[in-house]
């Protein structure tokens, strides 16, 4: 049942994000420039994924374990560093740079374009080298 | 630039099922569905259970993209902004930005804001404040 769960919710977050368009780059950019050709649409992603989230959250932590596994994986820390953002101000960069983050990006590769394989290689390798980078630096591995 | 059309119900619908997608996870396996930490937790040698579940998300989500796009979704659509060498450069930002802010839009800005975290909080106002900038400076500033 696990594994199967997981297929079902890697099938509805592909499905969501091409229904709502979100792999487009184009839609994206045009979402984050208000001062141009605006286009709200990522507003109505955000709002209905956000609403089903907290209800669907509420259901699921009403039960003391998940379903298909011992515990609730959830993230412990709670401390607002340099680290949460910087890192945040680099990822906003990228996105604003090219339209693309993580989820639709990886979405978007079933579409075949030479773009989204270009962007998904180089977010794999600045993913990989920063985190052997942060776990050679005492100090910023902190959080793992 | 290239208009996109304001779709609320397709973004909507689109964000519905992403919510869907991420209380399924969390009811069924106690996970978080942040596509950043999904991906980059491929990148492992050991092929135990935390990197067997994220290839099976990632496969459930390539496979939704891919029926979405042969009924919903019009890839011929998908439209780039950039040179290939800007989108790699902004993939490598995306990667090491997540990385360090141990999120993106989905694991801050659905998951986390759903479970009131103050530190996805700040890291999305953190993302999307310089996204909003660098789009504004690379179409409005630049003459691009």
């Amino acid at each position: 049942m696990g594994r199967f769960a997981i297929f079902v919710s890697g099938l509805l977050f592909g499905s969501g994000l091409a229904i709502s368009g979100m792999v487009n780059p184009m839609k994206v950019l045009n979402f984050l420039d208000p001062a141009g050709a605006w286009d709200p649409t990522l507003i109505f992603v955000m709002a209905g994924g956000l609403i089903v989230t907290l209800l669907g959250y509420r259901l699921a932590f009403a039960r003391s374990r998940p379903f298909a596994a011992d515990v609730f994986s959830l993230p412990q820390s709670r401390t607002i560093d340099a680290k949460l953002i910087g890192g945040s101000a680099l990822f906003g960069l990228g996105w604003g740079l090219s339209g693309l983050c993580p989820g639709p990006a990886i979405a978007g590769l079933v579409f075949g374009r030479i773009e989204s394989v270009a962007f998904v290689a180089a977010m794999a390798a600045g993913y990989v080298a920063t985190r052997m980078i942060a776990a050679s630096t005492p100090r910023v591995a902190a959080e793992g | 630039m290239l208009a996109t059309e304001f779709a609320p119900l397709a973004g909507l619908i689109g964000g519905i099922l992403i919510g869907l997608s991420a209380a399924v996870l969390m009811a069924f396996n106690g996970r978080v569905a942040g596509a950043s930490g999904i991906f980059g937790g491929l990148f492992t040698l050991n092929w135990g259970y935390e990197f067997r579940w994220r290839l099976v998300f990632v496969i459930g989500m390539l496979a939704g993209a891919a029926w979405s796009g042969l009924l919903f979704f019009d890839s011929s659509a998908m439209a780039f902004s950039g040179n290939l060498p800007t989108i790699a450069a902004a993939g490598l930002l995306v990667g090491a930005g997540t990385c360090l802010g141990s999120g993106c839009t989905s694991g801050h800005g659905i998951c986390g804001l759903a479970r009131l975290s103050k530190r996805s909080l700040a890291a999305t106002c953190t993302f999307m404040a310089v996204a909003i900038v660098t789009v504004f400076v690379t179409r409005h500033m630049s003459g691009v």
